[in-house]
This record gives structure tokens, sequence and C-alpha cells, in this order.
């Protein structure tokens, strides 16, 4: 089956879940077929509406999801969610937690939750990301969600993807200072304040309200700040009109099309690294004679520079 | 990109002891698999949509109610019928050595018990999956 490319186009058209499944997974793991399915892909499947959550971890970005996605299902839209976690630098691996705060739309039949690690070995963002958005759009979700843990470059990268931005902080986050510092405040369409029956949580709301009025003076889109209870199930409507509102947004001023130019050229940076890496960076990294290269520079006999020049000669 | 070993950990049924299996992710995920958690409580059809959805190559079901004869059964004829027979299944918690028979037969795949090294799972699995 996972031979036959169109057998495969059909499948997941025809929303085969676990063909939709093993299709990530060959993306996921970069196999040949895996390859061919997603040229064929690209040049037939237009992304659906992506939303990216993010924010610190366990500030309910995962009960928030739920919620969300029970909004929309009600209207009934169907929803794609990738859930992702950090893969350990250490090991390897990772523990992919996102489902435990799902449980109430494990079972709907219109609702696809897949678990994906960051995997990227080299820093920069996995490319499989956005292959998945586009199998799922392919399968004829309506909406995607993409969540992840927001901090650091690589959570930044991929919430980029997202059409809207949906930034998740709680009342404990800390000072502006703290907030600011985050980066992540760059980039939230959406502000979001969860567990609203914690202390302070109407003050965090003032300060990120002050923050983001800071933002480009000639942008149109202000990010509204939303207080939420996740678990009570209160302001989530709030979320998903804001959601619309920031859709229509880019619709009339046609940054949808802007946004989704920009994604490209990001996916062509990330294969060109992958490229990179694996072809040129890593045959040096894994050389037997790569320590030697860092006992000479320890011992003051050459220097980085010098030697990543001769290492890889480009001109 | 390099092909991961995907484990699934879930818990069956109404069963709140979940130590174990949060020491198996834990330790299976610094042998450099993947690991999917999906929390306490969940019934035969949560475990199955997850596993097929996540697309692993294995599940561990960890158990400590004794129900394990009960709910085991629902799960295999549900991999089954979503044509995902090919997932390897293991379990651990409490599950007396008379029911092993039983649960091999059914098609599970191996029964660790309670002061199984985590290395001895984690061969088990890399076996398995190759």
């Amino acid at each position: 089956m996972t031979n036959d490319i169109e057998k495969l186009y059909a499948e997941i058209q025809k929303g085969n879940e676990n063909i939709i499944a093993q299709a990530i997974s060959m993306v996921e793991d970069g196999t040949k077929n895996g390859l061919k399915l997603m040229k064929k892909i690209y040049k037939n499947v237009e992304p659906a509406y992506m939303v990216g959550i993010s924010g610190p971890p366990g500030s309910g970005k995962s009960t928030l999801t739920q919620r969300i996605v029970q909004l929309w299902r009600k209207q009934n839209k169907k929803v794609g969610i990738i859930a992702i976690d950090p893969t350990s630098h250490f090991s390897g691996g990772a523990l992919l937690g996102d489902r435990v705060r799902m449980n109430e739309i494990s079972t709907d039949p219109n609702v696809f939750i897949r678990s994906m690690a960051t995997r990227g070995s080299l820093g920069g963002l996995n490319s499989s990301i956005y292959d998945t958005v586009l199998i799922f759009s392919l399968a004829g979700f309506d909406y995607i969600i993409i969540e992840t843990v927001g901090v650091g470059q690589n959570e930044i990268d991929i919430v980029k993807l997202a059409d809207t931005t949906v930034f998740v902080t709680v009342p404990e986050a800390g000072d502006e200072i703290q907030a600011y510092k985050a980066g992540l405040m760059e980039v939230g369409d959406i502000f979001v304040v969860n567990k609203s029956d914690r202390p302070n949580s109407q003050q965090m709301v003032l300060t990120i309200e002050q923050l983001v009025s800071f933002k480009d003076e000639d942008k149109e889109w202000k990010p509204p700040v939303i207080s939420t209870n996740a678990l009570k199930n209160k302001g989530i409507s709030d979320i998903k009109d804001w959601i619309t509102k920031h859709h229509d947004y880019l619709l009339d001023n046609k940054l949808l099309k802007e946004n989704r130019k920009q994604v490209i050229k990001a996916q062509m940076i990330n294969l060109m690294e992958k490229t990179l890496n694996e072809k040129y960076i890593k045959p040096i990294l894994e050389d037997e004679k790569f320590p030697e290269h860092i006992e000479q520079i320890y011992d003051k006999k050459k220097d980085p520079y010098s030697t990543v020049e001769e290492l890889m000669p480009f001109d | 990109m390099d092909k991961k070993i995907k484990v699934l950990i879930a818990k069956p049924g109404l069963d709140g002891h979940d130590r174990g299996a949060k020491v198996i992710a834990r330790g299976l995920k610094e042998a450099g698999m993947e690991v999917v958690y999906t929390g306490l409580r969940q019934t035969p059809e949560q475990i199955v949509r997850s596993a097929v959805q996540e697309d692993v190559d294995v599940i561990g079901l960890s158990i400590l109610s004794g129900a394990h004869t009960h709910l085991f059964p629902e799960i295999m004829k549900r991999l089954e019928e979503s044509d995902r027979e090919d997932i390897k299944v293991i379990a651990g918690g409490i599950i007396p050595e008379g029911d092993h028979k039983e649960l091999k037969e059914l098609g599970i795949e191996a029964v660790f018990q309670p002061g199984t090294p985590i290395s001895e799972i984690v061969e088990f699995i890399e076996k398995e999956v190759k």
C-alpha cells in the first residue's frame, strides 16, 4: 500500500485514518515514498486554516485546545491537531503528553490528534510539521491546530507557520519584563490569560494589554487579550470568535496569501538546512578525525575559523 | 531523519495507579524512544484510536485493577478491527501469573512483572520492533 503513491493519496483524501497516520510517519521518518507523496500533495492541496497555540508549560494549552475544538465541532467543522513536544537532546527520545488533556475529544470521528516530537537534530524546524498540515488538509480537515510549548526560537518558528497564533499565559507568569523576554509576545495575534480564577489575573491582562499596545503602530490588527478558565469552560467562545475575526482580517487585507508565502519560504530554508546537515555537516561530525580538530583547537594549534574553512571549502 | 520507535503507554479502565506507567514512559524516553502518554482511565476505544492516529509500533498497557482479562480482549479485538494487529502489545502492573498464558494466547507479546528492570523492557521492544 505504502508503495503506491496514487492509492495513498486517494485513501488520505477519503479520510482513511490508518493511511493518514502512516503517511505522517513516512514524512517524519523521511522515507523516499513519503517524499514522493509530498511532491504530489504540494502541487494539489490548499492548506486548511492553521491556528497555532503556544505558551509556557502548564499554562493550559491542551485543555484550551480541547475546548476550542469542542466549539468547532458544534459547527460541524473537522479538526486536525498536531501536538508538539520537545525531543530530548540527550537521548533523542521524547515524552508526548498532550493527549492527557484531550480525552473528551479523543474518540470524536471528526477529530484527528497527532503527537509529534520536534526531532530537528541541529537546530532548525522539523519540516514534517508543515507536511502534516498538508496531509490533514488533503484529508478534508477545516481547521488545523498546531500546539507547542512556547519557549525558544524553535517554537517561535513553529508558531510562525500558523495563520492565527494564540499565545497562552497564566497570572503567575511574572512581570512585564518576563513576558517581554519570552519573545513570543511579538508573534501572538491573540493573547489569552488562562486560569482566571487565580489571584492577579486581571493585572496580567492589563500588563499584556499595555505591552501589545506598543506593537507596530502601523499594523491594523490590535491583538485582543482574553481572560479564560479552560477547566470551567469560561471565555472559550471569545477565543473562537477572535480566531474568526483574525481570519477575516487576513482575508480582507490579502495577508493570508502573504503568510502562506512566508511559510513556503521557511519550508525551503528548512529543507536546505536539512540537506546541508545531512550531506555535509553530519559526515564531518561522524568522521573519526573530527575529535582531533577539537583537540588541536584546544591546544591552540589551530583556530575554529580556519578549521571550518578547511573542512567546508565553499567559495 | 532516522526512524524512531514510537510507543503508546496507556492505563485502561478504572485504575488510579499511574506511578509505574510514568516510570516506564520516562525510561523508554531516555532510551531514545518517542512515548505517547495518554493518562488515566482510558477505554479500549480511546487506546486503540490513539494508537492508530499516532501510528505507534508498540502499545504498553499498565493495569493494577485486576480487570485485565476483561479489558485486554476488547483492546485486541478493536486493534484487529482497525487492521492494526501488527502493533505489538505488551503489559505490566499487577497481573497474576496464572493469567499470563491466557493473555499470551490473546496476542499480548509479553507481561512484565513488578521489579522488571527497564533495560529488559527496552531490549524487548527494540528486538520486537526491528
